[in-house]
């Protein structure tokens, strides 16, 4: 597949801060494509500068291998869904549909033909002559895709699309989204902050931290072999252990040496060890590589999130069977279960449970839900 | 305390609206006693609509109300715009407090600074008589003068809507020009409309302005009335001062409405965006 979109070297600030720091990327043609990271991390600017909205203080941006940092947003074959939608309020659904077409100065029929597949796609034929704002979210969305869609774009560029809807027409959404995609088999550029929504829907997603890219990779890489500490633990839960890596596939952490299938480092290298929740084994004391004591247990429905003090290092660990609080367990972890990581600045940051509460779970609730 | 609050309003009421209707009904006496009410007539309209000075004065009015209260639309929401799309702040700031001071300026001070512009202006041309640049000078004045409440009525409408749409119309293939006319101004419609209007009143009402403005060949009414109660108040003058009253009355109820129409459909919408 070709490179059809390709960012080299682009910086941006306002007011003299920098959100966006010498990025490199190229996305193919037909992908589907994630940029993931924390609110501030600098996806929406990047999103905006591909969009025209934006323009790049330093560095090239690239369609189709032809320059167009300076080409107006109006001139670029890529169209937006954007946040809030910015659904045209004094036009039907109908118009708003119509409207790229009709700035085109496309015939009526045609235009009657193509509104008319258009509102079949996202499932709203018969909404014609409604007034956007009588539309609920998901509506108010769908007619978002199809306005982008419907001048056969070569990107569309999709600016945390979901972030109003609720949970369970966010999933309905995040599948109807990806069949539309494969359907027309168009570049999508995908902004989130949701790890979930990027691990389902994308062919490649962009982790994003502090205006720079921390690691590129398919949902599956991102997750199984994150490059650091601060991918690893914004993708999904992970305990994060301080080690050394003694020789190739072997590690040793917290007072035990473990198996391991990662090489490559340097002979005694300080490393950061991933292990997930879930890849790890409650077994008896005398059996487990490692011992500690249960300090909370929590019901999760499909398991059990069990917190184990091993040395004054708080674990987390996924497991369908009960434990109780204040029980002495073994722990045992398998060797392809380990994922060992370079030293990075996110060293020391993440992947400790100590200060891991339910409350503090809610809290930060609270706050994403602010966001939207 | 409720009574004493019925009677508290019925006095501000009574004061501010009794003279005014004192003046309605003293138009349509019969005879031009101003003392006492002898008969209803129509005959101080018809001596007014009998005098060519008086057509003259209301097609002047009409059209310096429409041209200038145009004008001062089409300048104000392009400024309102301007003023938005500025990035520097304290420009920005500056911009708005210049445009707001003419509003709280006297209309005495305004139309005495346009008097002497306006002469300095035949000074440096060398124009003799005042009459040959009277008209535009007048539509120049009143233009200036409605041009900040255009622009205090067009700017919040702007602010509301943010740059989402437009951006959104750009993204979709429209020029910056397209994205305006197309996509923006229908949305600040009501801001601009009432803009319009109370620009229009405002011209149609100015005395003071066009005072000091005004030429000889060009009388508007509030001119006319205030030549004429130099002579001698006659009930035409009262039936003139009725229309003019009943004019922008008419005027406030047609807007007002268009504002209480919009703010029940937002309050749909309000409505509609709660449940989903």
């Amino acid at each position: 597949m070709a490179k059809l979109i390709e960012l080299k070297g682009i910086s941006k600030s306002f007011d003299g801060e920098k959100v966006l720091n010498s990025i490199n990327l190229y996305i193919r043609d037909g992908e589907f494509v994630t940029l993931l990271g924390p609110s501030g991390c600098g996806k929406t600017t990047m999103l905006r500068i591909i969009g025209g909205f934006e323009v790049a203080d330093e560095g090239q941006l690239c369609f189709d291998g032809v320059e167009i940092s300076d080409v107006p947003a109006y001139k670029r074959q890529v169209n937006t869904v954007f946040q809030k939608y910015a659904l045209f309020p004094h036009l039907n659904v109908y118009e708003n549909i119509a409207f790229p077409l009709r700035i085109k100065k496309v015939a009526e029929e045609q235009i009657k033909t193509k509104v008319t597949e258009m509102l079949k796609m996202v499932a709203l034929s018969g909404f014609e002559n409604k007034s956007v704002s009588t539309l609920s979210g998901g509506q108010q969305q769908r007619v978002a895709i199809a306005r982008a869609l419907i001048s056969h774009p070569k990107v569309l560029l999709l600016d945390e699309p979901l972030g109003a809807l609720d949970l369970k027409l966010r999933k309905d959404m995040q599948n109807e989204l990806k069949t539309i995609q494969q359907a027309i088999g168009i570049t999508f550029v995908y902004v989130t902050h949701d790890q979930e929504e990027a691990l389902s829907m994308s062919d490649t997603v962009v982790v994003i931290s502090d205006g720079e890219i921390q690691q590129i990779g398919t949902p599956t890489d991102i997750y199984n072999e994150p490059t650091n500490a601060f991918v690893a633990d914004f993708i999904g839960e992970s305990n994060i252990i301080d080690g050394v890596m003694l020789e190739d596939r072997r590690v040793r952490m917290a007072g035990h040496t473990f198996d391991c299938v990662d090489g490559g480092f340097d002979k005694n290298e300080l490393v950061d060890v991933v292990v997930r929740p879930e890849d790890i084994d409650v077994v008896s004391p005398e059996k487990g590589m490692l011992t500690g004591i249960v300090t909370a247990v929590t019901f999760k429905g499909v398991h059990y999130e069990i917190i184990v003090d091993i040395k004054g290092f708080k674990w987390m660990i996924q497991s369908t069977d009960y434990v109780a609080p204040e029980e002495n367990i073994g722990i045992y972890i398998e060797p392809d279960a380990i994922h060992v990581m370079k030293k990075s600045k996110y060293s020391g940051m993440f992947g400790d449970y100590s200060t891991f509460s339910d409350e503090i779970e809610q809290l930060s609730d609270v706050d994403s839900a602010e966001e939207f | 305390m409720k009574y004493a609050s019925r009677i508290y309003l019925c006095l501000i009421f009574g004061i501010l609206y009794i003279p005014i209707v004192t003046l309605i009904l003293f138009s349509f006496n019969a005879t031009n006693s101003t003392a006492e009410f002898t008969g209803f007539s129509l005959q101080w309209y018809i001596e007014l609509f009998r005098s060519e000075e008086t057509w003259h004065a209301l097609r002047n009015t009409l059209l310096l109300a429409v041209l200038s209260s145009l004008l001062a639309t089409v300048i104000g929401t392009a400024a309102a715009e301007g003023i938005y799309k500025m990035k520097n702040k304290l420009l920005k700031s500056a911009i708005n407090a210049v445009t707001n001071i003419p509003m709280m300026n006297p209309d005495i001070v305004t139309g005495m600074s346009m008097m002497l512009f306006f002469a300095a202006v035949m000074g440096i041309f060398k124009i003799a008589d005042y009459n040959t640049i009277g008209f535009p000078a007048m539509l120049i004045a009143h233009t200036t003068f409605c041009l900040p409440y255009v622009i205090l009525s067009v700017l919040p409408r702007i602010n509301e809507l943010g740059n989402s749409l437009s951006e959104a119309a750009l993204d979709l293939g429209c020029t910056p020009f397209q994205a305006f006319f197309k996509v923006k101004l229908p949305n600040i419609m009501p801001g601009v409309l009432s803009g319009l209007v109370m620009a229009f009143t405002l011209s149609l009402d100015d005395f003071v302005i066009s005072y000091f403005v005004g030429p000889t060949n060009f009388q508007t009414l509030p001119l006319l009335i205030y030549s004429m109660t130099k002579k001698k108040v006659t009930p035409d003058m009262y039936a003139l001062s009725t229309i003019i009253i009943v004019t922008v009355f008419l005027l406030l109820i047609i807007s007002n409405l268009r504002s209480s129409k919009e703010e029940r459909s937002q309050r749909r919408k309000r409505k509609g965006g709660g449940a989903k």
